[in-house]
């Protein structure tokens, strides 16, 4: 369950880059999450409303969109989708892949704020 | 009045670890040091396999150090010291995973130049340490043959990351009625270009080709690198 420092850090990040913008309060915090990334949603949303508590995030909203495992397959010559994380092989050809091109993502995409007018 | 907008911010979440990493990992190349974190579940048999590999590295005259990580106790880092090899403890007090930070902070005070190799033995879990870069060149998932053959597929994240499989306990194989083949294509289905070795730290089974593969990959790091020892 680190879940939580994962969320830390998000707050951290989050409330130094909106210190010099004049935000008055965060509204909503949109999280990329790669499929291989090792975090779990839900634990990042009994998280979220901790770790936000007596800050400008507080009472704001955590959406979390999910990223599919991508591979190169080298025998197609293109990138897949992988519908799951069970098996790393190019769903046209059947080809085994260790080439992820998406999956590990853990990153802040886009805050939304209020600010002064 | 105030209003409403959205700021794009693209930043990883853990790129203040990240950063680090890739500090620690410029310096392990610089100093010719091969960084490797080794992850598994409590029990696997990191630290037996990590005595082992200690021990006879240092029989032929190779220099390892190790970290290794506990939530509690300087267990671990006592029956490493027994190989002779410098080795620190690093507590976590109730966290989960090792990050970067607290290796460099264990670093302090040592040569890196005075070393070939760094192990880090990471805590025991599965889970939180896929997510942090320790700076290491080689991750290492470790798993037992009492812990069953399907473990690659129940936690994909950290054996996708993973360099390196090695399956412990292989001389208790045929009690726990362990299935190699499929324990190998479990491994290679999460990550095909795996390469796996199985090892038994009570009888030294595998080590001599662990440890012929570990010199290799330490020769040719310092025959890239700038620095030689």
């Amino acid at each position: 369950m680190h879940e939580l420092s994962i969320v830390q850090s998000v707050v951290t990040t989050v409330t130094e880059a909106m210190a010099e913008r004049g935000v008055v309060r965060v509204q909503s915090v949109r999280l990329r999450v790669g499929a291989l990334s090792g975090v779990v949603e839900g634990a990042l949303q009994f998280g979220y409303e901790i770790a936000t508590e007596g800050t400008i995030m507080e009472g704001s909203r955590l959406e979390v969109v999910a990223l599919p495992v991508v591979i190169y397959c080298g025998t197609c010559s293109s990138l897949a989708e992988l519908e799951g994380v069970q098996s790393f092989r190019c769903p046209t050809c059947g080809t085994p892949s260790g080439d992820i091109r998406q999956g590990r993502e853990l990153e802040i995409e886009s805050v939304e704020i209020e600010e002064a007018a | 009045m105030s209003t409403a907008r959205i700021v794009e911010l693209r930043k990883g979440v853990l790129k203040k670890n990240d950063e680090l990493a890739a500090g620690l990992r410029t310096r392990f190349e610089d100093a010719g040091v091969l960084a490797l974190n080794l992850v598994s579940s409590p029990g696997t048999g990191k630290t037996a396999f990590l005595e082992r590999t200690l021990r006879q590295l240092r029989m032929v005259g190779e220099r390892p150090a190790a970290l290794v990580g506990d939530l509690e106790t300087d267990n671990d880092a006592r029956r490493l010291a027994v190989s002779g090899a410098p080795v620190r403890q690093i507590n976590t007090h109730g966290r989960c995973h090792l990050e970067a930070e607290m290796i460099g902070h264990h670093l302090e005070g040592w040569r890196l130049d005075d070393y070939d190799y760094l192990f880090i033995e990471n805590v025991g879990n599965l889970v939180c340490p896929s997510s942090y870069d320790l700076g290491e060149a080689i991750r290492i998932a470790l798993l037992s043959v009492t812990e069953g053959e399907d473990k690659p597929l129940k936690y994909p994240s950290i054996f996708n990351s993973a360099d390196i499989a090695i399956i412990t306990k292989i001389d208790l194989a045929e009690v726990c009625e362990f299935d190699r083949e499929l324990a190998c294509n479990n491994l290679r289905e999460i990550r095909p270009d795996i390469a796996i070795f199985e090892t038994s730290a009570k009888t030294g089974a595998g080590f001599p080709e662990w440890l012929s593969f570990l010199v290799g990959e330490k020769e040719r790091k310092q025959a890239a690198g700038v620095v030689s020892p």
